[in-house]
């Protein structure tokens, strides 16, 4: 059942098809529309929604939802993700799953409404305080929002993890058809969960260990966790030409940006393919191995002035890897695109 | 010899969440949290409320809150309990959940958090357990601390200037209009602690009842950063404590108020299905539109207000409904409120790789600004189209094949110059050759319910229409 919506709007219908239980947001450009659908939706089907005094609020209200075993969800822009990261360390420590969207607008600061992927370092590496992981998906047009956003409560589910779904404005804002129907649900049983039953009367959900010894027994229980997640749930789409001689890669809308800029550059006969990670915790590094050949230089584009490039760098430490990218919300241009590209070969094969 | 008095149920036997000394809390001596926990037990216990408790646990000395109750429980970030307690009470409408919390977690750090969920009325009862002093971290100024007394971060005492005053919250939650029962209560003496059970008692049965939100003030005393023994703490807090924080019950509707349940359900996807208004419509026009390249780029911009946002849809749902690959992109924000609007449309035979459209095949320029901007970059073999209407001058470095359409004007003479994007719309689907007339007024109808409002847009379509048959 095709329907024409955008990239925020798919977030909620993904989260409806998921079985998502809760909603609880706070009003954020270009994020907003996620609270306005998702209050639109939730309540007449007799879901929970609620807006927030604040993103802190609301991130604690997930985690009440999540202790209590509900599929939950919060959105937000980067200035409310800040706010949020205290209440996502706990989320991770107390191995409490959710799902969590980031509708990146510019920073740093107040910034503006525009199109960046600055967010970055605040999600994917972390961004609350202790060691711990988030998965971090990265869709790339509307149908992917859609798709990823129920993979995500699957994953969550899998896991007892926090999944990020990091879009930006672009895609968030614009519109696609995305292909409706009901879905598979992996739905996990969570004997864990505070459900106000006898049966639940010594279920207990903290983050907190006094005990060093079992605090770092907790912790390297987690990191063992995402060890397991860094070797099975990590993927990348590879397109283009099969034995390139040129690599590009980027991710969310710039990722789609440069199928056309590899479209572009075969039609002028360079061999050129794209890497475009769909998860960027775990990182595809492997994928990337594999499909960069010795010697074939890399061109990485984000809309942030170096920090998606420092992953892309650790999974090919040998290769020349070069930086482009536009920030302040604007977007590049295609022919921008390929005239870097263009460049960057030249370079290379200058030595 | 029957028993008269045993240890609540609610209690565990030995205190197995803490992880040594089970069989003592952590308290000081003297500390009024083990009075206060006592009488929530025996409360929990008379109204057969344990196993649905849920606690909701601060950061402060009520963190391990939960080492004591043989209840469902959950540890929370500093201040934010009331916050989780919202998440676990609308997840769980059948419980009774208990946020515990001390002076600095609620009445510093998390008073937004605790004066919003009261606002809301949820179901809980809020234990704000006040000893006008931070206890766990050793001491230090709590918003309750009183004018001049000392603590490890007041050691001159509080003094207005610096601190202001020593904030009364049950006072303050008693003014909104949500909470049902609004008290403050002491456990440093019989008189008192019978007073508090009773208070207590009541606060369950509101939960037991789901008639909204409780709050309890506590006067504890923390004989420890007080540095006083526990006798004279007790009697610190009647004799001065008190006359800052004055005993009483400031608010009290459980007689008027019914019970308020709310909804946490699970509906089937047919259910999701009809409320986003899901159509099967798979099989409708399986065959693509003939759009005379493998993409077709379209910029559509004017005024906020002229409907080019509407226009990028219509042909965005036209274009998916004969099966073709869409993008729809805005531009969006403040440049929407009175200035320059535009939308950008990819209609392509397959994926379609990046949607912003820098060089537009069609350009709908509704205002001399768009013209302006976007015009130059349609290339010669493109077509713009612009608003004659409104627009008397042409710039110079157009490249592409210009056609002036009086596009207000028609859509006036059709009913409304709101219409004047659907004027567009008939001329652009006659001139490329993408639509069927007959699919256009279709779809008009499916999105115009009002029989007035379609037939406006009808005729608008039409004059657009016959405006491109004729030039």
């Amino acid at each position: 059942m095709k329907k024409l919506v955008k990239g925020n709007e798919a977030v909620v219908i993904g989260a409806l098809v998921a079985g998502c239980d809760a909603y609880y947001g706070y009003p954020i450009t270009p994020a907003s529309e996620i609270a306005q659908a998702a209050s639109e939706h939730f309540l007449p089907l007799g879901k929970v929604f609620v807006q927030a005094e604040c993103e802190v609020g609301a991130v604690n209200m997930v985690f009440g939802a999540s202790s209590s075993g509900q599929r939950v969800m919060t959105a937000s822009s980067g200035p409310g993700v800040s706010l949020k990261m205290e209440g996502i360390s706990y989320l991770a420590g107390a191995q409490l799953p959710c799902v969590i969207v980031d509708v990146q607008r510019v920073g740093p600061g107040l910034g503006n409404i525009g199109p960046e992927q600055s967010d970055y370092f605040q999600v994917v590496k972390g961004g609350g305080h202790g060691d711990y992981r988030n998965i971090v998906l990265a869709p790339s047009s509307v149908e992917e929002t859609y798709r990823m956003t129920i993979q995500a409560f699957d994953l969550a589910d899998k896991w007892r993890t926090p999944v990020f779904i990091l879009t930006d404005a672009t895609l968030g804002q614009m519109m696609e058809p995305i292909d409706v129907c009901e879905e598979p649900i992996q739905r996990s049983d969570k004997p864990w969960a505070l459900d106000a039953t006898a049966e639940t009367n010594k279920n207990l959900v903290t983050s907190i260990y006094l005990d060093f010894d079992d605090m770092e027994t907790h912790i390297n229980g987690l990191h063992e966790k995402y060890r397991q997640i860094t070797d099975t749930e990590a993927s990348a789409e590879v397109y283009g030409a099969e034995n390139p001689e040129i690599v590009l890669t980027g991710y969310g809308i710039v990722g789609r940006m440069l199928r056309s800029v590899v479209d572009t550059l075969n039609e002028r006969g360079i061999a050129a393919a794209l890497i475009r990670p769909q998860t960027l915790w775990p990182f595809p590094s492997k994928i990337y191995q594999q499909t960069v050949k010795s010697g074939v230089p890399v061109l990485s584009v984000e809309l942030s002035r170096g920090q998606f490039i420092e992953d892309v760098r650790l999974s090919l430490p040998q290769h020349q890897v070069t930086w482009y990218g536009r920030v302040g919300g604007n977007l590049p241009e295609l022919g921008e695109l390929v005239s870097q590209a263009e460049k960057c070969l030249k370079e290379a094969s200058n030595g | 010899m029957a028993k008269v008095y045993e240890k609540s149920s609610a209690f565990f036997d030995t205190f197995e969440r803490k992880p040594s000394m089970q069989k003592t809390t952590h308290y000081c001596p003297g500390c009024g949290h083990g009075t206060l926990s006592k009488i929530i037990a025996d409360q929990l216990t008379e109204l057969g409320l344990q196993d649905q408790a849920i606690f909701v646990g601060p950061v402060g000395c009520g963190v391990f809150i939960y080492y004591y109750f043989e209840s469902a429980a959950v540890s929370s970030a500093h201040g934010r309990a009331s916050a989780v307690a919202t998440g676990v009470s609308r997840a769980n409408p059948d419980s009774v959940t208990i946020s515990y919390q001390g002076d600095g977690d609620l009445a510093a750090i998390g008073t937004s958090n605790a004066i919003h969920a009261a606002n809301r009325g949820e179901n809980m009862i809020v234990f704000f357990v006040n000893n006008n002093i931070y206890g766990m971290t050793g001491g230090q100024l709590a918003p309750t601390t009183l004018i001049d007394q000392t603590s490890t971060t007041s050691p001159y005492g509080r003094s207005v200037l610096n601190d202001g005053y020593p904030l009364r919250m049950a006072e303050m939650m008693a003014g909104l209009e949500a909470p049902t029962l609004v008290a403050r209560v002491g456990v440093n003496n019989p008189k008192n602690i019978r007073q508090a059970i009773k208070v207590i008692k009541k606060g369950l049965e509101i939960q037991r009842d789901k008639k909204g939100y409780a709050f309890i003030e506590v006067l504890s005393q923390c004989p420890t950063n007080w540095k006083k023994d526990p006798k004279e703490a007790c009697e610190w807090i009647d004799e001065v404590v008190s006359k800052q924080y004055p005993f009483g019950v400031f608010k009290d509707l459980t007689d008027e108020r019914g019970a308020q349940k709310r909804r946490s359900e699970r509906p089937e996807f047919s259910a999701v299905a009809k409320q986003l208004g899901l159509v099967d419509n798979d099989d409708d026009n399986s065959t693509q539109i003939e759009i005379g390249s493998d993409a077709l780029q379209f910029k559509f911009a004017g005024f906020g207000g002229q409907g080019v946002l509407s226009l990028g849809m219509m042909m965005a749902q036209l274009s998916m409904q004969h099966n073709m690959e869409v993008t729809w992109l805005p531009s969006y924000g403040p440049e929407m409120r009175g200035g320059v609007a535009n939308s950008s449309v990819v209609v392509s035979k397959d994926v379609i790789g990046s949607p912003i459209v820098d060089y537009p095949d069609v350009l709908v320029a509704l205002n001399r600004p768009s013209l302006e901007k976007f015009g130059p970059m349609v290339p010669e073999n493109g077509l713009i189209v612009y608003n004659s209407s409104l627009i008397d001058q042409v710039p110079a470095n157009l490249k592409g094949k210009v056609y002036a359409l009086p596009a207000t004007e028609l859509a006036t003479e059709a009913g409304t110059g709101k219409a004047a994007n659907v004027v567009v719309l008939g001329f652009i689907a006659c001139k490329t050759g993408m639509f069927k007339q007959a699919d256009i007024e279709a779809f008009l109808a499916e999105t115009f319910k009002k029989p007035a409002l379609l037939e406006t847009n009808i005729k608008a379509l039409n004059a657009g229409w016959q405006a491109a048959d004729n030039i």
